[in-house]
């Protein structure tokens, strides 16, 4: 088994408004396909709505797709959803904790969860939190004390403790200060040097894409309309819009023919 | 032995639902006091009605009092788990975590049955001290039993509930509340269900409180032994063994639909 991810044809709507009325159709992802290759570092770019966390959802096993098939290491994620469970691990956008319990209890119930041993899970959440630049003074004191960048260290370190096999991170950084988003950055850069760990990255931060991953695809309203190294997509546009340097902001915006003002 | 191994291993997990909701309740102690004082309060001013009709009725009334204190906060702890995560925002970590369904919400029950010992036992406590009761005829171990017994029928009856907040975040709280309630009115916890209109009384017969009730007041007024009361108690473990499957199988299926739905968020 190469792949770490392999997505076919993968189909989500959803419905807005009540059953018995008129309802909005929203198409989330539309037949979205592709592989991320063990040890890869595959970044989803794309602005807000345009259906990276859900696809994120459909491989945590949060949610069933509509159509298509998506495996993890092999494992369906809907009829394999406990295996897939077993290998993953994930750090959403917003850091989602028990806010009255400390870092350190909120670890301790991932540790159980996981079924590592406390004494083991407890020295590698301060090693990871040390990297992070985590004050260990605050493991103890409740997450709701802790501010935004410390909660979001706090998530990275529950979400690596357990070694997962694939990291997906759901725009980590964002809502960071730089310096906590560069920690993170530098850190996740890090643990896929040292670490056979394949990290599925979502982020509106084109930067953050173009520094940490392999491949990245651009996705917008539910489809992916590019995907290759990031190089390839700059060199693409350049050549496209004859100049001799193009970012991935601009390929973004080439792409998906949006402006500033979108 | 891969099978022993697994089933000792999901049996540790639950320890983390166990020892999470128990710091849980010490971060929240406040409140948690506050509820206390209101439900002891609200159970000695029910039973100081009954003062002026003797001691029985004041037995009578401490039964239901105390048995509804242990099974309404079985119904809530397992029905409330769910809201309660999604209010939270940790129910996706939680559901993506590499644990049974099984296991998830048999750690949940395990709390509320030992909370809810706990807080029928400290309510025990405040009624002897006000009333002085004596439990000199009772027949403790039949009464015992009968709890146990009900507790299954009423774990499962949580389940079933605990569906709620999973299809609909805010609408499905207040659903479970008001089942809650209308379990309170229709079972016979400070009165005889006879005194219900006879439109309600068919809602009693479905209950399986109106039995608990019944019975453990023949264990504890009655001093009723285990073989006269074992009809009842069979019955309560039958319903018991339906309900918990039951509500699990409910509850998978809750959850499927949710995660179709894409209701699986912390905003539903």
């Amino acid at each position: 088994m190469r792949e770490a991810i392999s997505c076919e044809e993968i189909h989500k709507v959803f419905y807005e408004g009540r059953p018995w009325s008129k309802r909005k159709k929203i198409v989330a992802l539309e037949r979205i396909c592709f592989c991320v290759g063990k040890g890869e570092i595959f970044g989803i770019v794309g602005p807000n709505g345009s259906g990276k966390s859900t696809l994120i959802r459909v491989l945590s096993t949060l949610l069933i797709p509509d159509e298509g098939r998506a495996s993890v290491l092999g494992y369906d994620v809907v009829r394999n959803a406990l295996e897939v469970r077993r290998v993953i691990n994930r750090v959403s956008v917003d850091a989602a904790f028990f806010k009255k319990l400390s870092a350190w209890e909120n670890l301790r119930y991932a540790a159980r969860l996981y079924g590592l041993p406390l004494r083991e899970a407890k020295a590698k959440c301060l090693h990871i939190l040390e990297h992070l630049d985590f004050d260990p003074k605050r493991f103890h004191e409740p997450v709701e004390d802790l501010s935004r960048g410390m909660q979001q260290k706090v998530a990275i370190a529950r979400a690596l403790f357990t070694s997962p096999v694939l990291l997906l991170l759901d725009e980590p950084t964002t809502g960071l200060d730089p310096r906590s988003k560069r920690d993170v950055q530098d850190y996740v850069l890090e643990i896929h040097k040292n670490h056979d760990v394949t990290v599925l990255l979502t982020t509106h931060d084109m930067h953050e894409a173009d520094k940490l991953c392999d491949r990245v695809a651009i996705i917008d309203q539910g489809r992916f309309v590019a995907l290759d190294k990031p190089e390839v997509l700059k060199r693409r546009v350049a050549l496209e819009n004859g100049r001799g340097h193009a970012s991935l902001e601009d390929v973004f915006f080439a792409l998906t023919h949006r402006e500033w003002e979108d | 032995m891969g099978g022993l191994m697994e089933t000792l291993k999901e049996a540790k997990t639950t320890l983390a639902f166990l020892e999470r909701n128990f710091a849980l309740v010490k971060r929240y102690l406040g409140w948690e006091i506050v509820f206390i004082t209101y439900s002891i309060v609200n159970s000695l001013c029910i039973l100081f009605i009954g003062v002026t009709q003797g001691k029985d009725m004041v037995m009578y009334l401490a039964v239901g009092a105390i048995v509804w204190g242990f099974l309404a906060v079985l119904f809530h702890e397992i029905s409330e788990s769910v809201a309660w995560e999604r209010w939270e925002g940790t129910i996706e970590y939680t559901f993506m975590a590499p644990v049974r369904r099984f296991t998830h919400l048999f750690g949940s029950c395990l709390f509320a049955v030992g909370y809810g010992i706990l807080r029928s036992g400290i309510l025990l406590s405040c009624i002897v001290l006000f009333f002085g009761l004596s439990l000199g005829n009772a027949n403790l171990f039949a009464a015992f039993v009968i709890l146990l017994v009900s507790g299954l029928s009423f774990i499962g009856l949580g389940l079933v509930a605990a569906v709620l907040p999973l299809l609909s975040t805010e609408r499905g709280a207040y659903a479970t509340h008001i089942f809650e309630a209308a379990l309170l009115l229709i079972s016979g916890v400070y009165y005889e269900i006879d005194v219900l209109p006879r439109w309600l009384r068919p809602l009693s017969v479905i209950s399986p409180a109106t039995y608990t009730l019944r019975s453990m007041r023949k264990a504890i007024l009655e001093g009723s032994s285990l073989q006269e009361l074992w009809p009842t108690i069979v019955f309560l473990l039958v319903i018991g063994i339906l309900l918990i499957p039951g509500g699990l199988f409910i509850f998978h299926q809750a959850e499927m639909h949710a995660k179709r739905a894409g209701k699986l968020t912390r905003g539903g």
